[in-house]
């Protein structure tokens, strides 16, 4: 089963090209795994998710790129065939030649409808070509002004076009210090908007890539190719094949269907959160070893505590010793220990992170003999769902991107709780005077549709810290 | 409205840039005065206005917005300039408007230069979409500064020579006229605010980005610009430290092209411009350095827009084009109702105003009060620089 791309907008794109650079370097690898009957079908599922083969024999992704203005497009493109592996098709590109202005309003209600039918028109092909379609991925910023409006307003239109496909939406959020000075106002108008009309939001905060790309991998001139690079490994350590439960010797043959089966059990709450580890410059790949043991571990902390890299010490937190034999074995020797069912509320302000359901994807060596119980346990999770029912386990043999053993983690959380607060009391402080609300409404975008944007997030943050 | 200058450029290396269509001259000049540019000229080349712009439209695949030039004291400039700026907005409003005016300094060689520049500021106010206002005295200084660096001979301090802001280098032109290199400046400031939109980048910025997060309330949309580096030295030995030091320059009130000194003043937005080899990080750090010692509003106290394009300028490895809604404007604004006042109150020199047929006495009353309410709107603005506003309260919702 394949999977449609949209890229939409300069981050979008930019994201889109480095993403399948990590696939096809990555099944390039995999094809010469030394388990090789299981890498070849590794390579096989893999290329047909993502490219079809053209007649020339040269692989065309499955994608769509979108923009207001060429420049990145033609770039994108132009990098994409000079690595020789593959190439976007030569006609799944719409551009215009005036880029949205990071104006929301003018992406949604202007560009949006008035190329609706030609961008309808590229995903039909694209989608046409795939003999079954898994899945539509969008790939966009919010604090721009193509990404946010004209990709929300694709984003209806692909779900009015395709009612019964899934849509999953990765949505990249920008850094707290502004990169745009109204990132606030597009952000909170594009996630109310697809909160109806997406299946799933995947969220991916410049801040913490940043700092993976500082702190962890070492990297002293950090340009944003590094960043993409980082959020484009994470989505591919996702997206990749694996043996999910129900299909335990077969690859999966329906990804996002059982990602959203798995974390999207309740219309509310939508927002999923990534982390993976080990994240290291590739120069020291080869001499570093991981345990499966050591891997989870880390990884179940950092869902607690809710970073989303490893950091050497943990922020305080509040813990009780579980004085119950069973519990004890779950126990981690830095301290932080998931609290009794009973207790939960009091920790509420200790930053223990309540999830409503979590998928952990594992792949590398010896695979098979990891063991992911600590995510069972049940105080991790919401009290009105069973924690077997809130967790499941994906698993693929092959080393993913070089790295002999990885571990990521897909959480819908209250790990977004934070920065999405943080998101929408900036919009509604500037709103409160009313400033820069007039290049809004000169698009259409009245201040009702601002109050309803803020009235719909206020529930889902309500939703989340009630978990 | 007179013959000499656009001669000089069509005599000039430039002349196979310009077509002859898009030229319109007269022969008296509009002798400093706004009432003779504005409406005498203004009514007889209206309609060839409008047409050689429309012609000029029409071969643009897309038109992003309009860029006019001009400065604020004299006759044409400012009269006729301020007549089109309303007629592009009446014949084509969905497009930008953003304006490069010069203001006169203090010690400026026309009289009623006051006059002129009110009354142009009044349609400026209303009309146009963007302004960012340089002016003469400011130019002056940079210029000596530069060339004060230039003549030293401090061993390490030789300046590139063709990497200074005034150099002209990748012009054509070889003769030095007076005003080049000044004027020079603004070129680049022109060429820096549209390198993103010509060149590639990892974070392009287009013109209608810069109006849409520079702009929070319509009125409020003059910009102060600087411009870093001024010039290269010739030995290339602490990069990272040049750098940082091309962002400190950007907010000292000696490399602003207005007199004004915006880290005194309280911010609206900031947008920074950067062409070169600088990374996302650097900017990144660079703006966390400076961001405590840099007053914001309180409702955007994240206030920046900021772009990357790969293109340096010719002559210079890196530059910074810092653009800032800034309420130090307000001096400026408020010097020049003084030097109006003066004026106005003896009646000087109105009579040459209002012998032009459709002139009154009413457009200066009514000029002088945009202008006080544009000052009042940014007093207030400035009230608020420190008073710690609390955050406003949030929509609760029923649980």
């Amino acid at each position: 089963m394949s999977i449609v791309t949209v890229q939409l907008g300069q981050c979008g794109n930019q994201i889109g090209q480095e993403l399948f650079d990590v696939i096809t370097s990555d099944t390039n690898e995999a094809q010469r795994y030394k388990l090789s009957a299981q890498g070849k079908a590794y390579g096989v599922c893999s290329q047909e998710r993502f490219f079809h083969d053209e007649l020339t024999g040269e692989l065309s992704a499955r994608a769509v790129l979108i923009d207001m203005e060429p420049k990145v497009i033609t770039q994108t493109m132009a990098t994409a065939a000079k690595s020789g592996r593959w190439k976007y098709g030569d006609r799944s590109f719409f551009c215009q030649k005036q880029g949205s202005g990071n104006n929301w309003a003018n992406g949604f209600c202007v560009h949006g409808p008035r190329h609706e039918e030609a961008v309808g028109d590229l995903v039909r092909r694209e989608v046409e070509r795939c003999d079954r379609l898994a899945g539509i991925l969008t790939l966009m910023s919010v604090a721009g002004g193509t990404g946010s409006g004209v990709g929300t307003y694709i984003t209806q239109c692909l779900r009015d076009t395709y009612p019964h496909s899934l849509i999953l939406n990765q949505l990249t959020w920008p850094y707290g210090t502004g990169e745009v000075i109204v990132q606030n106002y597009n952000s909170i108008l594009t996630l109310s908007h697809l909160y109806q009309c997406s299946d799933a939001i995947l969220v991916h905060e410049n801040d913490t890539v940043h700092r993976i790309c500082a702190q962890l991998m070492n990297i002293k001139h950090i340009s944003f190719s590094d960043v993409n690079k980082v959020i484009a490994h994470q989505l591919g350590s996702v997206l990749q094949p694996a043996h999910t439960q129900s299909t335990c010797s077969q690859y999966s043959r329906n990804p996002i269907g059982e990602l959203m089966a798995t974390l999207v059990c309740h219309p509310e709450y939508r927002l999923l959160g990534l982390c993976s580890i080990p994240q290291m410059p590739s120069s020291s790949l080869a001499y570093s070893t991981f345990t499966w043991p050591g891997l989870l571990k880390h990884l179940r902390q950092m869902l607690i505590s809710s970073t989303k890299m490893e950091e050497g010490k943990q922020a305080h937190l509040t813990h009780t010793i579980l004085s119950d034999a069973q519990h004890k074995k779950l126990c981690i020797d830095w301290q932080v220990q998931a609290t009794a069912v009973g207790q939960r509320t009091a920790d509420k302000c200790s930053g223990f992170n309540t999830s409503m359901a979590n998928l952990l994807i594992l792949r590398g060596k010896d695979v098979s003999s990891a063991d992911a119980r600590g995510f069972l346990d049940p105080a991790l999770y919401s009290p009105w769902l069973p924690a077997e029912g809130a967790f499941s386990t994906w698993r693929s043999a092959i080393p993913f991107n070089r790295y002999e053993k990885s571990a990521t983690l897909v959480s819908n959380s209250q790990s977004l709780l934070k920065p999405l607060d943080h998101m929408v009391g900036k919009a509604w402080n500037m709103f409160a005077s009313r400033a820069y609300v007039h290049q809004y409404t000169k698009f259409g975008i009245s201040e009702e549709d601002f109050l309803d944007s803020f009235t719909c997030l206020e529930q889902v943050l309500s939703s989340y810290r009630h978990l | 409205m007179e013959e000499g200058v656009v001669n000089e450029i069509l005599q000039g290396p430039l002349r196979d840039v310009f077509d002859s269509t898009q030229l319109i001259t007269d022969v008296s000049g509009s002798g400093n005065n706004w009432a003779v540019g504005h409406k005498v000229y203004g009514s007889v080349y209206r309609e060839r206005i409008t047409e050689r712009v429309r012609k000029a439209m029409e071969y643009c695949d897309c038109l992003q917005c309009f860029f006019l030039i001009h400065s604020m004291g004299g006759g044409t400039g400012s009269g006729l300039g301020s007549c089109v700026l309303s007629l592009l907005e009446e014949e084509f409003p969905e497009i930008s408007r953003i304006v490069t005016a010069v203001y006169p300094s203090a010690e400026d060689d026309v009289i009623t230069s006051p006059y002129n520049s009110v009354l142009a500021m009044r349609e400026l106010t209303e009309r146009a979409d963007c302004v960012l206002p340089v002016e003469n005295q400011s130019l002056v200084d940079i210029v000596n500064k530069i060339r004060h660096m230039a003549s030293t001979t401090k061993p390490g301090s030789v300046i590139k020579k063709d990497g200074t802001l005034i150099s002209g280098q990748g012009g054509v032109t070889k003769s030095e006229k007076p005003f080049d290199a000044m004027n020079n400046i603004m070129a680049n400031l022109l060429l820096n605010l549209t390198s993103s939109a010509r060149f590639e980048g990892s974070l392009n910025m287009d013109l209608n980005e810069i109006t849409m997060n520079l702009v929070p309330f319509p009125r409020l949309h003059y910009l102060v610009s600087s411009l870093t580096p001024l010039y290269t030295l010739a030995d290339v030995n602490i990069p990272t430290r040049r750098l940082d030091q091309m962002f400190t320059d950007a907010f000292s009130k000696d490399h602003q092209l207005i007199r004004a000194d915006p880290k005194h003043s309280l911010y609206l937005a900031c947008a920074l411009m950067v062409r070169g080899n600088v990374q996302v990080s650097d900017l990144r750090r660079n703006i966390e350095r400076l961001r405590p010692s840099l007053p914001f509003v309180s409702w955007n106290q994240e206030g920046w827009k900021t772009g990357l394009c790969s293109v340096p300028p010719v002559g210079h490895s890196h530059s910074l084009l810092a653009l800032a809604n800034n309420t130090c404007v307000k001096p400026t604004f408020i010097d020049l109702k003084d030097r109006f006042m003066k004026l106005y109150k003896k009646k000087a020199h109105l009579h040459h105003y209002l012998h032009v047929e459709g002139m009154e006495q009413g457009y200066f009353t009514e000029a002088i009060s945009s202008l006080s309410s544009l000052i009042e709107e940014y007093s207030q603005l400035d009230a608020t620089k420190r008073l710690l506003i609390p955050d406003a309260s949030r929509l609760s919702i029923a649980t």
